[in-house]
């Protein structure tokens, strides 16, 4: 096997190694609406869907297949080609950024030293797709929703880098596999402890990139019938899902990753040595993304929606003042080497 | 070598279309969105100089942030594409001068013979341990600190301008104040209750006979 792998072309070694990432991935964002629509009805006392199936397992399969057989229909004087690449941009970068994430000790798809930033600038890209929805509708509703989400999004940006640059501060690194290691230990040498501040304003403003509730303005069922994908039909608008859901997958592996200690087990490392499943691994990573993914749902069963004004207080007012002073603090602190996390 | 020289045409064709773009096309959101690509393409370049940093920051400076701002601008702006057309032909002359002026200018400055692997040869490849953003903090916290202050504080002074410029506050709006509403309590401040005396029972006029035909049909 490993001389038929080490015989391909890189380039197909490569594909191969991004299919290895994306097959899975594209598998849970299908499972992942099925989990919301279970744990949401479980949590008002409800079942779920539980039609199609045992259970309700091939209800993903049949929306998809729903999706895809329904017509797009273009609106009139709509631009088309913006109008069809919208939804690819927001899904694009929620995959793309997957490039320089760290599954485990040595299996990343690219070791690359500036990792955080990468992602950072890729997240940075999904507002494309809002903005330019929006706009290539031709219609005054979806303006003004991509304008409203285009706010949002570019607001939690500025507090989500901030919580990046105190990660960074405390790492001294911005390769995420060394994020990891720089926080190897126990529970209680993880990032969450020392930044909690940042981490929590990390998840929230990740709730508010992408869209969900308590924040989810660009769709509010229950008061405005969707903003800037209001014109969108079909597949194109199961697109602007499946990138909603990626990039929700996406912010709760970094959370796990930058302020749980990714692939770590939180039990020191010389107690667990080679015990498989305390051990550290994967199936950690995986635990801590699904209570991450987990939270989305919860959040969304149990917070009343934001209004606007509210949510622009909190983003501009309150969360990018307090990443400023806990930079500060993670910055002294790192100076004077504050015990356990930065003595050695 | 080989396919880094065939990357960098790729992108550099990439680049110089989509630089003609933005400057050709009528539709203003388009031309932004070539400009998208253009600096997309330039950062690539970047990268294949072993700049990563600053190739990210590129993506995350001005494609994430500062163009995003110019579409929300453009896209509020309904520009008439019509009187464009029209006024475009009458500045042409004035536009060829200012043209021809700019290309000798650029021509005396950096004219053939500053062109070539001659003349900038390629910088030695660093290994797999050099990190480029921490040479470049290095750099710019050490020998280039004083400018790198200074130009903090001319963005300080131009936020605190831009702010101060679009900070009004107009009265007649109702405004909500948050660190207010948190102070409201639960008795007086947030519900009144009125007792309110019953009004007397008011003896209804006696329907004329033609009416209630009416209310029938």
């Amino acid at each position: 096997m490993i001389e038929l792998w080490n015989s391909l072309p890189e380039v197909i070694r490569i594909l191969l190694k991004i299919v290895v990432i994306l097959a899975p991935l594209m598998g849970l964002v299908a499972y992942y609406t099925l989990a919301e629509r279970k744990i949401i009805g479980y949590m008002q006392i409800r079942i779920g869907p539980n039609r199609v199936g045992p259970r309700g397992l091939l209800q993903p399969i049949a929306d998809a297949v729903k999706l895809m057989f329904k017509e797009i229909i273009l609106p009139t004087r709509a631009d088309k080609t913006l109008f069809i690449i919208a939804p690819l941009l927001t899904l694009a970068p929620a995959l793309a950024a997957w490039a320089v994430f760290p599954f485990d000790e040595n299996l990343v798809l690219a070791d690359i030293n500036a990792g955080l930033l990468y992602i950072l600038a890729l997240t940075s890209l999904g507002v494309y797709g809002v903005i330019i929805a929006g706009w290539a509708s031709n219609s005054k509703y979806a303006l003004l929703g991509a304008l409203r989400s285009g706010a949002q999004i570019v607001a939690y940006e500025i507090a989500m880098g901030f919580a990046l640059v105190g990660v960074l501060v405390a790492a001294g690194s911005l390769n995420l596999g060394d994020i990891v290691r720089a926080q190897s230990g126990n529970v209680f040498t993880w990032f969450w402890l020392p930044l909690l501040p940042l981490f929590l304003i990390y998840f929230i403003s990740g709730l508010a990139e992408t869209n969900r509730a308590p924040f989810d303005v660009a769709e509010g069922e229950s008061e405005i019938v969707a903003g800037f994908h209001v014109e969108y039909s079909g597949m194109t608008f199961a697109v602007f899902f499946l990138g909603e859901y990626a990039n929700m997958i996406l912010i709760s592996a970094l959370s796990a990753t930058l302020f749980l200690g990714g692939w770590l087990s939180p039990l020191p490392a010389a107690w667990v040595e080679g015990v498989f499943p305390l051990d550290s691994g994967f199936h950690w990573l995986l635990l801590k993304t699904f209570f991450f993914m987990f939270l989305f749902l919860w959040f969304r069963a149990t917070f009343p929606r934001y209004r606007y004004d509210q949510i622009m207080r909190l983003g501009w007012k309150v969360f990018i003042p307090i990443t400023i002073v806990w930079i500060l603090v993670v910055g002294l602190a790192v100076v004077y080497k504050l015990p356990p996390w930065w003595s050695a | 070598m080989g396919f880094e020289k065939f990357l960098f045409y790729v992108l550099a064709a990439t680049l110089i279309a989509a630089a003609g773009m933005v400057v050709t096309r009528r539709n203003p959101v388009h031309a932004v969105l070539f400009l998208v690509v253009a600096f997309f393409s330039s950062a690539m370049l970047w990268m294949l100089l072993e700049a990563e940093f600053l190739a990210i920051s590129l993506v995350l400076v001005y494609v994430g942030a500062v163009l995003v701002l110019f579409l929300f601008v453009i896209m509020m702006l309904d520009v008439d594409i019509a009187t464009l057309k029209a006024q475009f032909i009458r500045h042409l002359p004035l536009a060829l001068v200012v043209g021809v002026i700019m290309l000798v200018e650029i021509f005396l400055v950096v004219g053939p013979g500053n062109f070539g692997g001659e003349s900038f040869p390629n910088p030695a490849p660093q290994g797999p341990d050099y990190n480029n953003t921490r040479e470049l903090g290095l750099l710019l916290y050490s020998s280039y600190l004083y400018p790198f202050e200074i130009a903090a504080v001319i963005l300080l002074v131009a936020i605190v301008a831009a702010i101060r410029l679009t900070l009004r506050h107009r009265p007649d709006t109702k405004y909500l104040d948050p660190s207010k509403q948190v102070y409201v309590r639960k008795g007086p401040d947030r519900v009144q209750l009125i007792r309110v005396p019953p009004e007397p029972r008011r003896v209804p006029p006696t329907a004329t006979p033609t009416s209630g035909v009416e209310d029938e049909a």
